[in-house]
């Protein structure tokens, strides 16, 4: 059991994580707070609690391999990977500059503890079933862990991904949704519904775990319990609110899935963090 | 240094793809890092060899070519040396994307290895005939991109990207054709043209099973008096550049000739080098803009104009237009 202790300190990083978001977005004015938020506490719980890794050895044989799918999503893996130390956090202002590490869309050769590029939607489940495939054929023990958003669910390659990841058991794969519900033209389910997600993961012979995407020892719990299914891969479908934390993008996703806020709205958003962190 | 290479002629002929199996199994038994992909055409492409000797190296990904290209990424994020199999159509068409994020922008050690390429796949007829894979593999940043002209040349070219780090496509073919690297002074070496045949009128630079063809043409041009030299471009990219501009200045006329798209592929190339650099007269033999159509491979080899006769026209008519 996570300490009571443990989980504060984990909400404390997340909402930090959730800072760096909004000023990083708004300094780039662009890039995709949105969907960046409602991962936070879900990239929070791997790189601070979960993941075995080390920042000062990105290329340690033996660490667990994180592949962010919903490529995006960068902001939130950047600002965890700072936080973690990989780069100093001062780097984080210049996201999407020309020059920068901290390329749009998330890339493998620019910055150290970076293990897959995308930004292509669809593509990263299927190479985190290679990792997994290649750490079971040389018996290591790490894990690999994959996030995916709800949206992305909708290319085809992910359901690719999710039978080769059934029909090779991969247990040493954790895979998870973020159910934030909401893509760019409108609600996943609108637009074309993805349900009965658990059902089309457990009919690919998958293990399918719920968890509140928002409350880290739920996260937590998912997670360990995830790590303990045998013979067949586990996916995790995530409860989140995409924009969490702020609440003009909680009331307006589909504003602020790919737009940065303004000079005002960071003032405003900020605001919204440091209410939170008050509570 | 592109030696001059006499062309060891024979009548015996082979698959680049059955030299590819072979050499696959053989790179496999050398090195456990390897491990092999395919999308349920493993008897076609060959990759079946290693398969059954390697079966835990061996990943059939089933009919799902693009999850296949970005598993094979992630086994090759992990150290392995991943060579991902299926037609070319697929390989190249269905999974272009992947091809381009998951294995080029990320610089993996993953080789494409695609076989039946171009018209030569005959009775499957248009939809499984890969004419405008070279266009769009060539387009792909970081991605070398390879065109065996026989047997030999495949084995030799397997080996080398098996030991090269970073992303491969190589193209194979499906018929068996004749074998023109039976000389053991052949050398291979990625990025670098061959010099087949001496020339001095006009250069037949090919690819594939184009390069018989052409020394072919130049056999039957050199009964009419005329001298062509003859390259085997195999590789596409990296680009033989400084050979091909060497070729226009001392021959001062150039044909292109393969069994791809006039567009885009090697011609494509050939002419974006020499319109920048030294343009001289030239003329592209391939297939026309256009689909193709079932029949045997001899027979659409000849109604779509990949002959040495049209070889030979080709350079008449070039050496023709030189001042
Ligand atoms: C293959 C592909 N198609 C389209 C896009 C453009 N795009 C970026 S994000 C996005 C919506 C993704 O929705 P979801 O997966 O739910 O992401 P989230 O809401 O978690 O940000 C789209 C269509 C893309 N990046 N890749």
């Amino acid at each position: 059991m996570i300490s009571r202790e443990k989980i504060k300190e984990l909400e404390a990083i997340a909402l930090k994580i959730r800072r760096h978001i909004i000023l990083m977005t708004c300094a780039a004015a662009s890039g995709h707070p949105g969907g960046s938020l409602s991962a936070a506490d879900i990239v929070t719980a791997l790189y601070f609690y979960k993941l075995k890794h080390k920042p000062q050895d990105p290329t340690w044989p033996d660490r667990d391999r994180f592949v962010m799918s919903k490529g995006h999503a960068a902001p939130v893996l950047y600002a965890a990977l700072a936080e973690a130390g990989y780069f100093p956090v001062s780097y984080l202002k210049t996201l999407r500059q020309l020059g920068s590490s901290l390329q749009g869309h998330i890339d493998m050769l620019s910055l150290p503890g970076i293990e897959m590029s995308t930004g292509s939607l669809g593509q990263g489940l299927s190479a985190a079933n290679g990792m997994a495939l290649a750490c079971r054929l040389d018996k290591m023990s790490c894990r690999v862990i994959c996030l995916l958003g709800d949206g992305e669910c909708q290319e085809g390659q992910v359901w690719e991904a999710a039978m080769t990841a059934g029909h090779h058991k991969l247990d040493n794969l954790t895979a998870i949704i973020d159910r934030n519900k909401y893509q760019i033209d409108g609600k996943v389910e609108d637009i074309k519904g993805i349900e009965p997600l658990a059902d089309k993961f457990k009919a690919f012979n998958w293990q399918v775990l719920f968890c509140d995407g928002h409350d880290m020892s739920s996260i937590i719990s998912a997670l360990e319990n995830a790590e303990k299914v045998k013979g067949k891969p586990a996916v995790i479908i995530a409860d989140t609110i995409k924009g969490k934390g702020v609440k003009f993008m909680e009331d307006n996703p589909l504003d602020y899935h790919g737009k940065a806020p303004t000079r005002e709205e960071e003032t405003l958003a900020l605001e919204c963090l440091r209410e939170k962190e008050s509570k | 240094m592109n030696e001059t290479m006499p062309a060891g002629r024979q009548d015996k002929k082979a698959a680049t793809r059955d030299a590819y199996g072979k050499t696959l199994l053989e790179l496999g038994r050398e090195n456990k890092d390897i491990v092999v992909l395919d999308a349920d055409l493993s008897a076609s492409t060959k990759t079946i060899l290693f398969a059954k000797e390697f079966p835990d190296r061996f990943f059939d990904m089933g009919v799902a070519e693009q999850d296949m290209i970005s598993t094979a990424a992630g086994l090759a994020a992990c150290g392995k040396i991943a060579f991902a199999s299926t037609f070319a159509v697929f390989g190249s068409g269905r999974a272009w994307e992947q091809v381009r994020i998951s294995v080029a922008y990320t610089r993996l050690n993953v080789k494409i290895v695609v076989t039946h390429a171009g018209i030569t796949t005959g009775e499957d007829g248009a939809s499984h005939q890969a004419n405008e894979d070279l266009a769009i593999m060539r387009v792909i940043p970081n991605l070398t991109v390879i065109v065996p002209s026989d047997a030999i040349e495949a084995e030799k070219a397997i080996r080398a990207i098996a030991a090269f780090h970073g992303p491969v496509y190589v193209r194979l073919s499906r018929l068996a054709t004749p074998i023109i690297n039976d000389n053991k002074d052949y050398n291979f070496q990625i990025g670098r043209g061959i010099i087949m045949r001496e020339g001095s009128d006009a250069t037949i630079v090919a690819c594939g099973l184009m390069v018989s063809m052409a020394l072919d043409a130049a056999e039957m041009l050199q009964k009419e008096g005329v001298s062509v030299r003859v390259v085997d471009l195999h590789t596409l990219k990296p680009f033989d550049k400084e050979l091909i501009i060497r070729c226009a200045r001392e021959t001062g006329a150039i044909v292109t000739a393969e069994e791809h798209s006039i567009i885009g592929g090697l011609g494509g190339a050939v002419a974006e080098v020499l319109m920048e650099n030294h343009p001289v007269p030239m003329a592209r033999v391939g297939i026309k803009d256009m689909f193709g159509e079932s029949g045997k491979p001899e027979e659409l080899l000849v109604k779509y104009g990949l002959t040495p006769e049209e070889i030979a026209h080709a350079a008449r008519s070039v050496i023709a237009r030189k001042k």
